[in-house]
Order: C-alpha cells, then sequence, then structure tokens
C-alpha cells in the first residue's frame, strides 16, 4: 500500500491505494466519482478521459500513484462552481449523446482537446503545420476527437455540439 | 406524401393527427442533464456498504471436461473472500427449455449452468469466479487459478462447416423459408443473371459500457442493478435460477449504457454475480472486462449467403434465390432471419428462400442490431446493384421497375409502404441525377467517387407493456412503465405521447421506467419499445380521461354534466367540448371530488394478468400476421471516396430518408437513425471479429483490435423521416431503432462499385479487397 494525496475537483484527498490502482478506479471505486467511466481498460475508447492540469488523459491508463499532486478535472467538477458548463448545455441541445456512457470522456477530451487547439497544436488534418492558429474546422474537430468513441454514433451531435460551444467561446 | 391504396383506414383521434403540442416537436431529452454531468448512474456504479468484487476465470480450451482446479494461488491473495468453481459452487436450477408459451424462457444467453458443470462448451466459458474486497485483489487473484482439462474434438471453423448446414426451422416469432414457382428454372431462363456469393464476418456490439451487474442479497430478496434490455426475462431468470419467488427479485436499470441486443439475454456475468453475493453474504459487484465481454456474450453470426436474381431486358424480375448459413452456438443462440427482407422487397415472379444454421463450439450467437436484415441487406441489395450493372439500368430505376404492391411471397397487403416516396425525395435531395453510371467516371482530384444506393428494411412489432398514468391535484402527471432507456430517449417520448393524451404540458409529465417495481414494460428488441409503450399508455389515459369525466358527471355543477367521452378534448389541463365549448379541468374535477389524484392502469401484473397479456399479445401478433405486413423502411444514399493507390475508403456523405411512421421527437429519432447507419459504416468498412479456426478463440477481443467507426469516420449524415403515419400501429409509430442499419453495407459496397469496377462480396471492404 501507498499514500496518494490526489486533488480531485478542487478538492484535496488522501488514499491508501496498492501502487498498481489505476487514476480510473481511484476516482471510481475510491472516491465514488462514477461520471468518468470505464469502457476498455486498455486506452482505447476514451470513455475514461479526464483533465489532469488541463490536459486531456486516459485516466484507465494513468496510475494513481502518478498523479499525486496534479490537478485532476472530471465531469463532476467541470463547471466549477457554476451551475452548469456551457459545452454541456449544448451536448444536450445538440443531442451529442444517447445512452451516455461516452459522454463524460467526451466532454473532457471536447475541453482538452480545445485548448490544444487554442495553443496551436496541430492535428493530422492540419494543412500548414506551421501556421498560426489553424481554423477550427469539422474536419479538425472529427480528427481531434477520434479517441473518443460512441458506439450509439452520436458523432455529428457531439460535432455540432463542440463547434456552436466553440464559435460562443470565440466570441466572448 | 400519400399511403398506399391498400392502407386500411380509420379515424384517428387528434393526438394521432399531430395536433397535440407535444407529440413531434424535436425536444431535448429529458434525461441529457444527468447525462452530461455524469450524474447517471449505470449497472456499475450504485454504492453498497460492504460490497465486494468478482472477477471471472476463462477456460482456455475449446471443449472439455475439467479435471482438477488449483485455487491455493488464488485464495492466497489478500483480500480474497471466495474462489468458487464447480467443485464448491451450491446448486442453481438449470436454464429453461425455450418455449413460445413462456417468452421469458427465451433469456437464456446459453443453456450452459455455469460452475455447476465440469463442462467446458467454448473457449473463455467461465469456469471460476473470484471474490474479494477489492477490484484489484479479483482480477489479480483470478490470474492465478489453475485449471485443467481433459480436451475433447471440437467443431468450430464455421467456413469449413458451411457444407455441414442444416435447414433453419420457422417459429411463431421467426419466417423461415419460401418459395414461389420454381425459381431455379427462371433463373436458368432469365436473359439477365447474376449468382454471387457474399460472406460476413462475425461483429460485436461493443456498446461503451461492458456488462455489469451489483447484486444484493436480503435474505431471500434479491436486488439486482444492472445494464439490461429485458428487465423483465431477467427478473424471471434470476428467481427460476436461484429458487424464489419471482416477486423477490427486483432488477433496477436507469441507464444502460448501450446494448444494440447485446444485453437482450441473461449471461454468464450476470448468473454468477448474484451467485458470489449467495455465496459470500455481501453485495457483489462484476463489471466485466472488455475482453470478458467476448468471451462470454454472443456477437453476430457470420454468415454465407447466395443471392441470384434473373431478369428480363427491362428489369422485370423473374427470379430472386437468396439462401443463407449461419451460425448458432452448440448452447444456444438465435438462428438469424437473413432473408427476411428478401420475402418482401422485390416482386420478382418465382422466389426461392432457403436457411441454414451450423452448430459450433462457441459462445452462443445473439441478437444484434436488426439480426437478419442488416447482413441479408447486404447480400441482396448488393446483388440487385450489380444486376443494375448487368441491365444498364439505373439502380434506382430498376427498384422502382420492382416494387411490388402486395407482398411477394404470399400476397398480404402492406399495412403502409413508402418506398418509392423514399426514393424519389432522396433523390432529389442527393443530386442522384449528377451521377455518371460509368464506373471510375467521377473524380476529386486524386480520390475516385462513388455513388450507391440500397434499401432499409425492418419488421415492424408491438410487444405487451403494462402501464400507469397517474394526474395528481396540482396538474403534475406520472407515467409508470418498466421500460428501457439505453439511449433511445423513451422517457422524453413517451411524456410527449403523455401531454397531447391528455392535454397537458409536456413539463407536467414525468416518466419512471427502468425498474421491475413498476409495471412491466415490453423488452427494448425488434424496435417495437415506443410503440408498445404508447399502445398501453394512450389506452391508460383514455381511461384516465374516462373516470375524469365520471367524477365530473357525479357531482353538481360540473359544466361537464351530460357530456359523452367523444363529445371532449382534452387541452389546456382539462377535459373541453370543442375549441370554444365548456369544460373545465382536471384540477378543478378533482378538487370538487374531494380527490388528490386519479390513476388509470392497463395490464396487470398478476400471474393469471401476466399469462393473459402474453396470450392477448401471441393472438394479436398472429392476427396481424394474416392480415398485413408491417414494417419501416428507407432509401440510403452514399457518397465515397476510394484512393486508387491505397484503396482507403471514406465515406463522404450520406443521405437516408425513411419511412418510419409517425415521428414522436424528431431530434431524437434523427439521432438513432443516424446512430444506426453509423454502425454499418462500422459493419461495412472495418469492423471484423477475427475467429482462430484451430480453437474457436477470438483473437481481438478488444477496442484496439476491432474498429468501430470513429469521429474521423463519420460525415455529416443527412436523415428525413417522410412522418406519415402507420394506420395499424399504435399512434402510427413503425419503430426506428433497427432499420436504419440495414441497407447501409450495400449502399457502401455499391457506392465502391461505382468509383472501382470492383465489387466486393465479403465483408469489410478492407482496402487489400480493392488493390
Amino acid at each position: 500500500m501507498v499514500e496518494v494525496r490526489l486533488r480531485v475537483n478542487g478538492a484535496d484527498a488522501s488514499l491508501d491505494l496498492p501502487p498498481q490502482v489505476s487514476l480510473l478506479d481511484a476516482l471510481r471505486e475510491r472516491l465514488g466519482l462514477t461520471g468518468t467511466k470505464k469502457g476498455c481498460d486498455q486506452g482505447a475508447c476514451g470513455a475514461c478521459t479526464v483533465l489532469a492540469d488541463g490536459e486531456r488523459i486516459n485516466s484507465c491508463l494513468a496510475l494513481a500513484v502518478q498523479y499525486a499532486g496534479r490537478e485532476i478535472t472530471t465531469i463532476e467538477g467541470i463547471a466549477g462552481d457554476g451551475p452548469g458548463h456551457p459545452l454541456q448545455a449544448a451536448f444536450v441541445r445538440n443531442d451529442g449523446l444517447q445512452c451516455g456512457y461516452c459522454t463524460s470522456g467526451q466532454i473532457c477530451s471536447a475541453i482538452g482537446m480545445l485548448a490544444e487547439h487554442g495553443a496551436g497544436m496541430p492535428s493530422a488534418v492540419t494543412e500548414h503545420l506551421c501556421a498560426d492558429g489553424a481554423e477550427l474546422t469539422d474536419d479538425e474537430i472529427r480528427e481531434r476527437m477520434s479517441g473518443n468513441l460512441c458506439r450509439c454514433g452520436a458523432y455529428n451531435g457531439i460535432v455540432d455540439a463542440i463547434r456552436e460551444f466553440a464559435a460562443a467561446e470565440a466570441e466572448r | 406524401m400519400t399511403s398506399t391504396p391498400t392502407a386500411p383506414t380509420r379515424t384517428p383521434s387528434p393526438v394521432e393527427t399531430g395536433t397535440g403540442r407535444s407529440v413531434g416537436r424535436p425536444l431535448d431529452r429529458v434525461d441529457g442533464t444527468a447525462k452530461t454531468t455524469g450524474a447517471a448512474r449505470y449497472a456499475a456504479e450504485h454504492p453498497h456498504p460492504g460490497l465486494a468484487h468478482a472477477a471471472l476465470v476463462h477456460a482456455a480450451v475449446t471443449r472439455g471436461r475439467i479435471t482438477g482446479i488449483d485455487a491455493a494461488g488464488a485464495e492466497a491473495v489478500p483480500g480474497v473472500l471466495a474462489v468458487i468453481t464447480h467443485e464448491n459452487a451450491p446448486a442453481m436450477k438449470p436454464p429453461p427449455p425455450v418455449s413460445v408459451l413462456n417468452l421469458s424462457s427465451l433469456a437464456s444467453g446459453s443453456s450452459v449452468n455455469y460452475l455447476n458443470t465440469d463442462e467446458v462448451h467454448w473457449n473463455g466459458q467461465p469456469v471460476a469466479v473470484v471474490v474479494a474486497e477489492t477490484p484489484e485483489a479479483a482480477r489479480h487473484a483470478a490470474g492465478l487459478v489453475r485449471v485443467s482439462y481433459r480436451e475433447l474434438p471440437a467443431t468450430v471453423d464455421f467456413a469449413a462447416e458451411e457444407g455441414n448446414a442444416v435447414p433453419q426451422k420457422s417459429s411463431a416469432l421467426q419466417s423461415g423459408g419460401a418459395r414461389k414457382g420454381d425459381a431455379e428454372a427462371a433463373l436458368a431462363a432469365a436473359p439477365v443473371s447474376v449468382d454471387l456469393r457474399f460472406t460476413t464476418p462475425p461483429y460485436h456490439h461493443n456498446a461503451i459500457e461492458p456488462h455489469a451487474t451489483t447484486a444484493v442479497w436480503d435474505g431471500d430478496r434479491l436486488t439486482v442493478h444492472e445494464g439490461t434490455q429485458n428487465i423483465t426475462w431477467l427478473r424471471d431468470h434470476l428467481a427460476l435460477r436461484f429458487g424464489v419467488p419471482v416477486r423477490n427479485v427486483r432488477v433496477v436499470a436507469p441507464y444502460v449504457g448501450g446494448a444494440f441486443g447485446g444485453k437482450t439475454m441473461v449471461w454468464a456475468g450476470t448468473v454468477l454475480t448474484v451467485l458470489a453475493a449467495r455465496v459470500t453474504g455481501r453485495p457483489v459487484r462484476m463489471a466485466l472486462t472488455r475482453e470478458g465481454v467476448y468471451r462470454t456474450v454472443g456477437g453476430r453470426t457470420p454468415s454465407a449467403q447466395r443471392v441470384a436474381l434473373g431478369a428480363r431486358a427491362d428489369g422485370t424480375l423473374t427470379a430472386l434465390i437468396h439462401t443463407s448459413v449461419t451460425q448458432t452456438g452448440r448452447t444456444g443462440g438465435l438462428p438469424e432471419q437473413a432473408t427476411s427482407q428478401s420475402r418482401h422487397l422485390y416482386a420478382a415472379e418465382n422466389i426461392l428462400l432457403r436457411q441454414n444454421l451450423v452448430e459450433l463450439d462457441a459462445v452462443p450467437n445473439t441478437p444484434m442490431r436488426a439480426p437478419g436484415e442488416s447482413i441479408g441487406t447486404f447480400a441482396l441489395e448488393s446483388a440487385v446493384d450489380e444486376l443494375a450493372c448487368a441491365l444498364g439500368l439505373d439502380p434506382i430505376e430498376l427498384r422502382m421497375r420492382n416494387e411490388p404492391e402486395r407482398n411477394p411471397v404470399d400476397g398480404k397487403r402492406f399495412a403502409h409502404r413508402m418506398l418509392r416516396e423514399a426514393y424519389a425525395l432522396g433523390a432529389e435531395r442527393f443530386g442522384w441525377s449528377g451521377r455518371t453510371p460509368e464506373p471510375g467516371s467521377m473524380r476529386d482530384g486524386g480520390w475516385l467517387v462513388g455513388l450507391g444506393v440500397a434499401s432499409a428494411y425492418h419488421p415492424s412489432w408491438q410487444m405487451p407493456a403494462n402501464v400507469t398514468v397517474r394526474l395528481s391535484a396540482d396538474g403534475s402527471v406520472v407515467v409508470r412503465c418498466g421500460f428501457h432507456e439505453m439511449g433511445m430517449g423513451g422517457a422524453t417520448a413517451q411524456a410527449q405521447i403523455a401531454a397531447d393524451a391528455l392535454g397537458v404540458p409536456f413539463e407536467a409529465v414525468r416518466v419512471e421506467y427502468g425498474d421491475s417495481d413498476l409495471p412491466s414494460g415490453p423488452g427494448a428488441g425488434g424496435s417495437a419499445q415506443t410503440a408498445s409503450v404508447a399502445a398501453s399508455l394512450l389506452a391508460a389515459c383514455e381511461k384516465l380521461k374516462g373516470s375524469l369525466l365520471a367524477l365530473a358527471r357525479r357531482s353538481g355543477g360540473s359544466p361537464l354534466r351530460g357530456r359523452r367521452p367523444g363529445d371532449l378534448e382534452a387541452r389546456d389541463g382539462g377535459l373541453w367540448a370543442g375549441p370554444a365549448g365548456p369544460g373545465e379541468t382536471y384540477a378543478a374535477i378533482l378538487a370538487r371530488a374531494g380527490r388528490d389524484s386519479a390513476e388509470a392502469a392497463v395490464g396487470s401484473d398478476t400471474r393469471v394478468g401476466k399469462v393473459t397479456g402474453q396470450l392477448r399479445f401471441m393472438s394479436k401478433l398472429l392476427r396481424d400476421r394474416r392480415r398485413w405486413v408491417k414494417a419501416a423502411c428507407g432509401a440510403h444514399f452514399c457518397e465515397v471516396r476510394v484512393d486508387p493507390d491505397t484503396g482507403e475508403v471514406r465515406v463522404s456523405r450520406w443521405l437516408g430518408v425513411f419511412d418510419v411512421g409517425r415521428v414522436v421527437n424528431a431530434k431524437m429519432v434523427a439521432s438513432q437513425l443516424r446512430g444506426g447507419i453509423v454502425m454499418g459504416i462500422g459493419m461495412a468498412l472495418s469492423e471484423e471479429t477475427l475467429v482462430d479456426p484451430r480453437n474457436g478463440r477470438i483473437m481481438n477481443p478488444g477496442l484496439a483490435d476491432y474498429h468501430v467507426p470513429v469521429h474521423a469516420d463519420v460525415p455529416p449524415i443527412d436523415v428525413h423521416c417522410l412522418d406519415v403515419p402507420d394506420p395499424t400501429m399504435p399512434l402510427g409509430l413503425l419503430g426506428v431503432g433497427e432499420v436504419s442499419v440495414t441497407g447501409v453495407a450495400a449502399a457502401i459496397a455499391n457506392a465502391v462499385r461505382h468509383a472501382t469496377g470492383r465489387r466486393v462480396r465479403d465483408l469489410p471492404v478492407t482496402p487489400d479487397k480493392l488493390l
């Protein structure tokens, strides 16, 4: 057993864990934060996506001990103190979900993805790798979100929600 | 748009004609906030004090007898509570024999009585379950259980066994073969013909939520949290297996993280979690690993199909032959009706349909979105396209020339059929007239561009459903029915239907579902749930309005005195005699009668009530079957781009025009139809379960190696519904869950044929098949 101090959604938690426990299992089984989902436990589906210091990670491939002291944000903390994150509302409005099981991961991933895009990181479909600020086209959204599977096939609505949210953010 | 002249007619009520204020509106789904905030709890997410965790040990041989189990290593792992094997497991009653008189008997995924036998029937069958204080300890210890076997010969290779297939039987629920005229002779005599062989691989549902169960015993009472598509079946099955009364079992399933047929049957993980909880006296949770799902839950059968078509030079079909071979497991599985759509789609003069089966030592196959039609339409609709090429006819024109007035195999009437309208509208919207027919004639830069069409077809079903509706003096309405929510938006749709039937705002209606404490709902299958619940819900609302009117008539001073139900319309939270006539609100009626609420029920969950409900269901089914053919259908239009150097296929544009009857919620219906198309894109281009032909072991049991479509694979999908109610279905609903996956793979293969000149007859259409 090792003692791990995690900081999740702005709150500190101290856990005694076997060192092989993943961040995902620590969140779900130890901290009761079941909004983060386990779809494959192999880093292949993205349902477990959370933000670590604002960057998206697959929490199933992360050992909890590696993330001691990092700022972890899960779907439960995405809204901060507000009534809800506008991207959550955009998902509902655009029907970017059906069964809901991939949804937490899609939303966390989209927030991380938009930060990556905003920081100028290119993707496989970015035309000019050296240009400042590639336009956030639907192709860019689809390419950058392709690590998050949705078996219900709500992809069109998810892209609509992300585009709508990103456009509103850009206007602010 | 008009319905076919043969369709029966009756006077629709206001709610059916869509004059209500909720049905038809593209409202947001009512559980959207719970699902986007992480508040929705799925089967593995319900906390219980003292919860223990379980993990499975899978057989490493294909067929054999267990000769010994060494559990010492596992038992020594700190935190392990029990290693349960056939040597120490308590006896369970075996799964019941299947009978159509007891629909719950269909629930068994397999006839194997897990851990009550030393026999192994497939590679991966559970042979032990480990229970521990933590999931990590259970998983680790499961890997330490040593099992020895005496191996027996096994039959596992579908391709090798195809020649040994035997004819598939028909049943009350499934069509078998069909024969009209002499199709082989007509084929031989036809001036133009095609005779093609198609194969489809096994597929897996891969709902993003792996199967999970949380089981809690309290004496002889059992509570189970489970993502199931059939609460009633699961409840009845567990009661029988564990020897407790059905009323002692509660199944709670408010959210199901995707299912697509894979959570219809009761599989090993569920039964063994309940067993583990009984053995340890602790609440137990078992969330299967992704690999565990592949090893213990069935997928879609592989198939080999022959479609042969003969036509005159003008395209008139003289012969249609469709035969199939599919697989079941030796211990169970669903015989797929791969030729189902071929009974209904074309007015061929001579028809021969035959379905054959092989039994393999494999995990039993199980329904997956449109079992039968999804793979059957690939073969039929590819062959029709090939015939169009051979005839030099436009593929839509060929279909329209053979569009039947009556059901081709038996002359029954179509309750409703708008395939012509779907193609006409689709061709215009998609710009079909811009297609040049010559293969390889359309290009976009370096890409070869291909356009293809195919028909979608899925039978419409209606199952029994028990429903109660309660209306309170404050104007709120509660609908209760134990149906299932896997993403279809059932609660939203039923609230819309109830709101219009009672004339109250949508926001006033709350729908309770997903719990066996509620009146029994229909299973979520056959695209039938919405129509099935709607039928009983509408009846319950009528009863409720009738009793409210009776209340009003009994008390002095009501403006409704002397009024009959037929004179009244439900609107503005009450009953009114016409648009301007007198009336009063439900609140006023209840207040005068000194009542807080009024309630109406349809169906009964008593033993007699259940039997009556099932008999009524079977007799209605058989009566309807004699009179009409009911189905949803549609026309897929697809554009692909093919890289001539690499053989890569990209789907670049999609339009689906569907005849699904009345649309309750345009937003959610479009989403569900799109979802079927996305699954079809995977079926066509990337999905394939690889089975080791030596031992039947699945070689790619995970999402890294089984490739479902990702964001980048899915273009904007244009979906259009004709939105004309079917007069024989409740509210005119035909069901939307499955129809859109049918025909998709053929539309893609047809577009690839147009782009490249190559006909791919073996799914998936991977680059190697185009080089």
